[in-house]
Order: C-alpha cells, then sequence, then structure tokens
C-alpha cells in the first residue's frame, strides 16, 4: 500500500513543472494573468532576441516581466506600456512593428514586388497578343 | 530586348542579397540602437558603492562630460574591456562613472580590488530598475553623457580600443566642437 502510494507521487512529479512558471508573479486574478500572458508575448526579449518575455529566462527578461506586471498592478493600459518599453528599447522590442514611415517598406514592399511583377507580366502578355498574329499558332513547336 | 529581362531579374536579386550580406557584416545585429542617445539622460538617485547612505544623483553630475559604464562582477566582457577602460578610455580625460548592475556590492567591491578601480564613483542599481530606464539589457554597456545632461552616445558590448579610436574619440570631438 505504502508502496503504491509512493508510485502514485511519483508519477505526479512532473506536473509540477506546470505549476512553476518561468517567475510566479501575484496575480489578482485569471483574467490578469492572460493579459499579462498575451501582453508579454508580444514583446521581444532585447537579449536574446529571437525570443519572447514570456518566454525568455535572461535577466533582463526577469526585470522587464516584474515591470510590466507592476504596471499592470498600477492600472496602466497595454498601450501605456508598450510606449513605456519603446521608449527605452525602440520599437525593437514589439514583435508587431507599426505602421510608420520607416517601417512602410516593411509593411507594403511585397504589395510593391507584387504590383511590379503584375505590370511585367501585363505587358509581356499585351506584346505578345499584338505580335502573334491570331492564326499562326500552328508551327509553333520551338517558340514560346 | 525582352529576352533580358530575366537576366535583369537575376542581377537585381543578386544586388539584393548582396546588400544583405554588406549590410548584416557591417553592423552588429544584435545591438538594440538606443533611441535615448540625444534626449535627457532619465533622472536617478543611487547610492554609492561602499557607503550606501550616499546617494549620487543625475543633477550632482551636470556640468561636466562624463562616461558611464554599466559593468557587474558577474559580467565576463566586463573583465575583457577593463584594461581599455582603465587605460584608453581613462585617458580620454572624462571622469568614468561605474554602474554596477544587478550585482551584489560585495561582490561588486571584490571584483573591483581584484582587477583595480578605474572609476572616479561607483553607483549601485542592484534590482536593475534604473537601468531599464537607461534602456539598459546587458553590461557591459558605456554611455557618453554631456555637461547638460543628455545622452550623447551609447556603446553596446565590450569596448575595444578600435571603438575608442573610432567613436569614442569622434564622439568628444563632437562635444568639444558644441563646447566652443
Amino acid at each position: 500500500m505504502r508502496r503504491l502510494a509512493m508510485l502514485a507521487a511519483l508519477c505526479l512529479l512532473p506536473l509540477l513543472a506546470f505549476a512553476q512558471a518561468i517567475q510566479p508573479l501575484p496575480f489578482r486574478d485569471r483574467a490578469e494573468e492572460l493579459r499579462f500572458q498575451h501582453l508579454s508575448a508580444e514583446l521581444r526579449c532585447p537579449m536574446c532576441q529571437n525570443e519572447t518575455l514570456a518566454d525568455s529566462n535572461a535577466p533582463i527578461a526577469h526585470d522587464l516581466r516584474r515591470q510590466i506586471f507592476e504596471m499592470m498592478q498600477a492600472g496602466k493600459s497595454d498601450a501605456e506600456i508598450k510606449a513605456y518599453l519603446v521608449d527605452r528599447y525602440s520599437s525593437f522590442v514589439l514583435y508587431k512593428p507599426p505602421v510608420e514611415p520607416q517601417t512602410w517598406l516593411l509593411w507594403f514592399g511585397p504589395l510593391l514586388v507584387l504590383a511590379a511583377g503584375g505590370i511585367v507580366v501585363a505587358v509581356q502578355v499585351r506584346r505578345r497578343s499584338r505580335q502573334a498574329p491570331p492564326v499562326a499558332a500552328i508551327d509553333t513547336e520551338d517558340d514560346w | 530586348m525582352s529576352r533580358f529581362v530575366p537576366l535583369l531579374g537575376f542581377v537585381l536579386l543578386v544586388a539584393l542579397f548582396g546588400f544583405g550580406i554588406w549590410w548584416n557584416t557591417g553592423h552588429d545585429q544584435h545591438e538594440i540602437v538606443s533611441p535615448l542617445i540625444n534626449k535627457p539622460a532619465p533622472a536617478f538617485s543611487l547610492p554609492v558603492l561602499g557607503d550606501e547612505t550616499q546617494h549620487v544623483s543625475k543633477q550632482q553630475l551636470l556640468g561636466k562630460p562624463y562616461f558611464l559604464n554599466v559593468f557587474g562582477s558577474w559580467c565576463i566582457e566586463c573583465v575583457h574591456e577593463h584594461p581599455v577602460l582603465s587605460e584608453q578610455v581613462k585617458n580620454l580625460g572624462l571622469p568614468l562613472v561605474g554602474f554596477n548592475y544587478k550585482d551584489d556590492p560585495k561582490d561588486a567591491a571584490a571584483w573591483l580590488t581584484e582587477h583595480g578601480n578605474p572609476f572616479d564613483r561607483v553607483i549601485v542599481d542592484r534590482d536593475g530598475r534604473a537601468g531599464i530606464d537607461f534602456g539598459v539589457y546587458g553590461a557591459p554597456e558605456t554611455f557618453l553623457i554631456d555637461g547638460k545632461g543628455v545622452i550623447r552616445y551609447k556603446h553596446v558590448g565590450p569596448i575595444t580600443p578600435e571603438v575608442v579610436e573610432k567613436e569614442f574619440r569622434p564622439a568628444l570631438a563632437a562635444l568639444a566642437k558644441e563646447g566652443g
């Protein structure tokens, strides 16, 4: 019986990993915790730059999570917290960069390339349809 | 004429990728360009290492430009830049303020005894809160703050003799020019 209890306890041990967040913070309720997780997952850790603040274990990520938590407790909005971080660490910390003149190329560059490709295709199609007589398309084996 | 279009496309792509390689090898990809440059340094009032009853504030340091060097006894790169700080940077003639970042004051004092203390004074930011205001995200980092308390230049990572020549000196020259 005792062995069985031990075994059961051992089986439950891995569950500890779920309970232990990187940094346990005293949230007031579940909604606040979700808001915190959502916000910190949108922000980039300045130190290990391919990790979000939510995932990173770098010392600065620790400090910034604490800062975000405290600002949330002080009633700051998500936008205010983001602005606070951008003022200090530049818009680099935002995983989703704002649409501003500096990032226009980033946001609209792909559209630009698509439009350029479309124009090239349109021009080619037009030119060919003008060049090729409509019925001459019999001996076109080697002519594309 | 139109048969050159694919070639032209290829050449454009080569140029684009070439530019990408050149751009990414030319600068440190991990460096975040601080938005605080040419803005007033954040206000701070931090205890002095060794005598925590004393505080040094931004106001007290106004009047003369100075270097603020972020360091910690836990920081390996700080050991590497230490000789450069003690010689080349010291020789530039500006006060050198140490910003002991997220460190145990005892460890910091021991570290300075072991390696030598190049700083005119050392202030302590034990929990890293003042560091956040400065946009610090690691150590070492070095700021040049002018007499009006404006951040003029920032270097992320260890200082090398090359950085002193190519970045610190021009930044100082720009300051001196303004000063008349």
